[in-house]
């Protein structure tokens, strides 16, 4: 067809791929939430119905990001940096993975969280989940960034999200450290392999909020240049 | 001459055919950012297409046609065997036309422009000689062919920022839009206005001063101005309509600017890719005419209808379905860029068009788009097939050229009965 030439200079934008992956990362994190509510609940046949849930979705996740990973030809010219896209992508998947790590480790071994730790553990969840939502809202202002031509205005309401994403990553450090001391006064009652994948599992957990952050920080690079 | 009717029929049947290639492809550059942003609909598109495409054609489209006609080749060369031009030119014609046809098949970015000019380079360096050729004009076109790009390239940017900083990347971008997108409107009509009152209207009677003409494009720019701000004022803003894109209001603001830049563009097609099929078809019937190659000779107004004409057949039989197509492709486009690429294009083609040198439009337009690209305004956009659109022009001039001596050739031993005098 003639004319389709011209139609090629405008190479496919990363932009709307990369906020649909995150958006399946989302709803892969988020899952974490009913999965813990049963896994506190012992209810076997739930937890491992949304052990699956997860795991499938961090595999639609990986799909999306290896088709955006062929979508960029290093001859496309775009307003973010191809570097900072793929890192950006890479971060956002190492956020789903840590959910499926954290849910793989409970149903692997099929552990209990000590009562005392119940409360803490799922306000623990609860935030991660809620940094990662944080980190979506902020890929999601891709569009309007790009939009305004990184515009001033524009930008620093980009940055106050992800000022608030980083207090909330915040708050999740400092519910890991309770947690963790909840868990040291428990030492002498639990069996030892019990109390370090525990310890694992506090980490892992934190590891969401904490990645969910440093797809944060990559965007700002972005910002900044 | 013994079979001018011939070369009278075969002037008029090439000479549309090219128009009518033009109107079928080249149009569709043009007009599809427009369809693709979905600022005009593919009927507003072919409307707004016809009406400038013709009026652009027929009001500002001389001077390019005379550089055409007789600002390639030294006609004084041939003043003695006359024939031989009307030969060139009747091959420069094929040439292109059917170069067109090949490449727009193949899908392979050739430029309308470029097919005639080295057509008729081509011709006029082998069949009649090299020294018959104003190399310096050729030179001086060949430059343009890297200024334009650039220059709208450069302009384009300047405007998209402009934007950014006024409109978009303002604290109230709604308010800002309404406010500041007349002024937009202003200089679509003002600049487009200017131009041709300049340079384009001896033909039909208006010879204005430098003053009164610009008085009269300040007038138009006020009119287009006006009509612009009643048309926003009709818009609809819907409060967080889309919440997904929070621009959606402001993008319908800049989509009725988007509405006048693509008149413009329109405009700006006509007058100088008009001159593609039309001069050759000049210079075959001033030599008829006048049994002699005459320098001097009038354009006569007929024939720049007849490339108006065969340009807007083009467009009804062909061309919108290309439009529909490429538009279709090209949604990244959004009207405020949309807007300042073909703002950007469209006063550089003008421009071009009144000094008399032929640009590519598309490529015009594909140096506007970078310049967009530039700013950080479009998400992506793929730089190998830039370099190859703007490197087709060497492809195009040798195949143009190597046709259209072929065609000559033909053509020559078909009806040469030999010197006249």
């Amino acid at each position: 067809m003639s004319g389709s030439y011209f139609s090629g200079i405008f190479g496919k934008s990363p932009v709307k791929p990369l906020q649909q992956h995150m958006e399946k990362v989302v709803s892969c994190v988020s899952e974490l939430v009913p999965f813990t509510r049963a896994v506190l609940a012992s209810d076997k046949e739930a937890y491992t119905l949304h052990q699956q849930n997860i795991v499938e979705m961090e595999n639609e996740a990986d799909i999306l990001k290896k088709e955006l990973r062929l979508r960029l030809p290093s001859s496309l010219f775009m307003p973010i940096d191809r570097r900072d896209v793929l890192e950006v992508l890479t971060m956002q998947d190492m956020v789903a993975g840590s959910a499926r790590d954290v849910a793989g480790l409970i149903v692997g071994r099929d552990m209990r969280i000590p009562k005392s730790m119940r409360k803490s553990y799922r306000k623990l969840v609860k935030q991660s989940v809620n940094a990662c939502k944080q980190a979506y809202v902020a890929i999601c202002e891709l569009d309007e960034l790009i939009e305004t031509g990184f515009g001033k205005v524009e930008r620093k309401r980009v940055g106050r999200l992800l000022i608030k994403l980083d207090t909330i990553e915040q708050q999740t450090d400092e519910q890991q450290v309770a947690l963790r001391n909840e868990l040291f006064k428990l030492e002498n009652e639990l069996h030892p392999v019990n109390i370090m994948f525990l310890y694992k599992v506090i980490d892992t957990t934190g590891n969401i909020a904490d990645r969910a952050q440093r797809v944060g920080s990559r965007l700002q690079l972005m910002l900044a240049r | 001459m013994e079979f001018s009717l011939w070369y009278l029929g075969l002037a008029a049947v090439f000479g549309l055919f090219m128009a009518w290639g033009i109107g079928a492809n080249d149009v569709a550059n043009a007009m599809a950012t427009s369809v693709g942003s979905k600022a005009l609909t593919i009927k507003q598109a072919i409307l707004v297409a016809a009406v400038f495409e013709f009026a652009g054609a027929f009001l500002a489209g001389g001077q390019v046609t005379s550089t055409i006609r007789k600002g390639i080749i030294d006609a004084t060369q041939v003043i003695d065997d006359p024939e031989l031009l009307v030969f060139g030119m009747l091959a420069a014609l094929l040439a292109a036309g059917v170069w067109l046809l090949v490449a727009s098949r193949k899908g392979w970015p050739v430029s309308t422009t470029h097919s005639v000019v080295g057509a008729i380079v081509g011709f006029a360096a082998v069949g009649i000689g090299v020294e018959s050729v104003y190399w310096s004009k050729v030179v001086t076109i060949a430059a343009s062919w890297v200024i334009s790009p650039l220059m709208s390239g450069v302009l384009a940017f300047l405007i998209f920022m402009s934007v950014q900083k006024l409109i978009l990347g303002s604290k109230d971008p709604l308010a800002n839009a309404r406010k500041y997108v007349p002024f937009y409107i202003f200089a679509v009509g003002f600049i487009l206005a200017l131009v041709t009152m300049l340079k384009g209207l001896k033909h039909i009677g208006l010879d204005l001063s430098y003053g009164e003409s610009v008085m009269v494009a300040a007038a138009s720019g006020m009119i287009t101005m006006t009509i612009g701000v009643l048309a926003i004022k009709r818009i609809k803003i819907i409060p967080n309509e889309d919440s997904d894109f929070r621009f959606a209001n402001v993008e319908k603001i800049f989509g009725i600017l988007m509405i006048f830049t693509a008149c413009g563009m329109a405009f700006a097609h006509g007058s100088n890719d008009v001159a593609n099929a039309v001069g050759p078809v000049a210079a075959v019937v001033s030599i008829v005419k006048n049994g002699a190659v005459v320098q001097e000779s009038a354009l006569s107004t007929w024939i720049l209808l007849l490339g108006g004409i065969g340009i807007v057949i083009g467009l009804a039989t062909y061309g919108w379905r290309v439009i529909q197509t490429v538009g279709r492709r090209i949604t990244e486009l959004t009207p405020s860029r949309g807007f300042a690429a073909e703002l950007a294009a469209a006063s550089t083609v003008v421009i071009a068009s009144a000094t008399g040198i032929p640009v590519s439009t598309t490529h015009t337009l594909v140096g506007a788009i970078l310049g967009v690209g530039m700013a950080r305004g479009i998400g992506a956009l793929n730089l190998r097939v830039v370099r190859n659109i703007m490197l087709s022009w060497l492809v195009t001039l040798p195949a143009g050229g190597i046709l259209a001596i072929v065609f000559f050739f033909l053509l020559k031993a078909i009806f040469y009965r030999g010197a006249a005098i």
